[in-house]
């Protein structure tokens, strides 16, 4: 290793501890601090276990619909032509510019107290759902796109000159190609829904039991003083986001390998 | 016919989540005219939460900007053992909640924290402060850059740099002259992405910031405070001014986007 690579390896491993490996740690080591028992307790309190199972049937509905929604629109933005198509594609990345807390008000503006559509879903799981589909949006999308403009329409030609149908076509000849991209960008969708914070802490009215998400819960924990909650609960996520981050990286392998 | 209906399920959906909220916002901030929103974004608080805001991206994006090239040239150029978990710690903010980021840094800096009890012996102050909103917004914004640049650098190869080197220059001579120029556009695109992401970060610093009004409540603190307090026009003017600034992010992002995989 030569001085250089050296110094660069001492620079980038010293920021990387200090911005995000050692918060880290001390956020491990509190969890422990508290026991097998206090940590297990903390866990499976009621409050905690109902933000858990409300976040992740949350996010997996919200996964479910970015697979088909998302794969529609980057099927759209590829093979369709008409006007406008290019503000619609640049509209796409909107939800990762705009901070989570205006896009959690942007949802209660239509679909809140004082829609001007008559709809009111604020305070309901309904909400969290919006919240979380707005925050997404981008995810599916992105990952399908580039895979579909490098798709050979050769083969679906082919597919279709030898009788195939439309549906056949898609599901035997394109889906097969895309899967491994929707699979990386619904992943990325439920770590992002499963860890949102700011679109839905508005929208919620935060009831315990009924509309109150994990993150919410933690939060709710630091203000009030309860720091092996809030830990215990934050490890759950933490260990959600890795576990995720694992499977996001199987599937990029499993797409590299489709292409060759 | 059948393009046209998936035409018609792609933008009605995109119509509901997406066109149709952000229009009502707006609608809403000018409600009552254009004053009260202009009066409600140039209070002396709301004008402190932009400047705050824009404090912290300035110190936040450049640290992450330096960090990111460095890693990016580590993981492609020089493959050492650890490199998994670099690799792993480094995309851990794009799925990782910022209320948990923010906990985190909570602990570490708090008053029983590891760094906590030695900094406030020392006078200084890095919870609800400054320091520890910078920290918070380095980490959910990290990711971005390295992102960018690594699939670049696998493409445009070595041999240009192998060439320069064989030509007697220096390695700085060689990352300035021959690396950058050819990464210096996915570089830009990751500033941009990392810009956003700082501008818009809410749930870390809203853990350790203390949200004291005009003094560490940063833009996106400020839409919730005045929301809290039934400030409609005010959260919605100021909801305006920051995706205002979303748009420009955007646009910056079309105009660098074709110039990607161009070497």
């Amino acid at each position: 290793m030569s001085p250089f690579s050296g110094l660069t390896l001492g620079i980038v491993v010293t920021y990387l501890s200090l911005i995000v490996a050692l918060p880290l740690a001390a956020l491990v080591w509190q969890s422990t601090k508290s026991g097998d028992t206090g940590f297990w307790q903390s866990l499976t309190s009621p409050e905690a276990v109902a933000a858990l199972k409300l976040t992740l049937l949350a996010s997996l509905a919200v996964a479910l619909v970015n697979a088909i929604a998302g794969t529609v629109i980057a099927w759209v933005l590829i093979r369709d032509e008409f006007p406008g198509k290019g503000v619609v594609n640049a509209l796409i990345d909107l939800p990762f510019a705009l901070p989570t807390i205006v896009a959690g008000l942007t949802m209660l503006a239509l679909y809140g107290p004082r829609s001007p559509v008559g709809i009111d879903v604020a305070y309901t799981r309904t909400a969290i759902v919006l919240a979380l589909l707005f925050v997404t949006l981008p995810f599916v999308v992105r990952t399908v796109q580039p895979v579909l403009q490098e798709l050979d329409r050769e083969l679906e030609e082919a597919a279709e000159s030898l009788g195939a149908s439309d549906w056949q076509t898609f599901s035997r000849v394109v889906f097969p190609n895309l899967l491994p991209g929707i699979l990386s960008g619904v992943a990325l969708a439920f770590a992002k829904a499963v860890g949102e914070f700011g679109s839905v802490v508005i929208i919620t009215g935060n009831i315990p039991f009924k509309t109150e998400v994990s993150s919410v819960y933690i939060f709710g924990q630091i203000q009030s003083g309860n720091t092996s909650g809030a830990a215990a609960a934050s490890v759950v996520l933490l260990a959600i986001s890795f576990g995720v981050l694992l499977l996001i990286g199987a599937f990029r392998r499993w797409a590299t390998r489709h292409h060759a | 016919m059948r393009r046209l209906t998936l035409r018609t399920v792609a933008l009605g959906y995109l119509a509901l989540i997406l066109l149709g909220p952000l229009s009502v916002v707006f609608w809403r901030a000018f409600e009552k005219g254009f004053g009260p929103a202009w009066n409600a974004v140039t209070t002396p608080e709301a004008l402190h939460a932009f400047q705050l805001t824009l404090v912290i991206a300035a110190i936040a994006v450049p640290a992450n900007t330096i960090f990111g090239v460095l890693c990016a040239l580590l993981i492609v150029r020089h493959p050492f053992p650890g490199k998994g978990l670099l690799n792993a710690l480094v995309d851990l903010p794009l799925a990782l909640s910022p209320v948990v980021v923010g906990f985190a840094l909570f602990l570490l800096y708090g008053r029983t924290g590891w760094f906590g009890s030695w900094l406030s012996g020392h006078g200084i102050q890095v919870l609800f402060a400054l320091p520890s909103m910078i920290l918070a917004t380095a980490f959910v914004s990290i990711p971005f850059v390295v992102r960018e640049v690594v699939p670049v650098l696998r493409e445009i190869g070595t041999d240009q740099e192998q060439a320069a080197e064989t030509l007697g220059a220096s390695q700085w001579q060689t990352f300035r002259r021959v690396t950058f120029p050819a990464i210096r556009w996915a570089v830009a695109y990751g500033v941009v992405l990392t810009t956003a992401r700082s501008l818009g970060e809410y749930g870390a610093v809203s853990v350790v910031s203390g949200r004291l009004a005009g003094q560490t409540e940063t833009a996106t603190l400020y839409v919730s405070d005045r929301y809290e307090n039934f400030d409609i026009v005010g959260a919605y003017a100021a909801s305006v001014v920051l995706a205002l600034m979303a748009i420009v992010v955007l646009l910056t992002m079309n105009l660098l986007r074709p110039k990607e995989g161009v070497h």
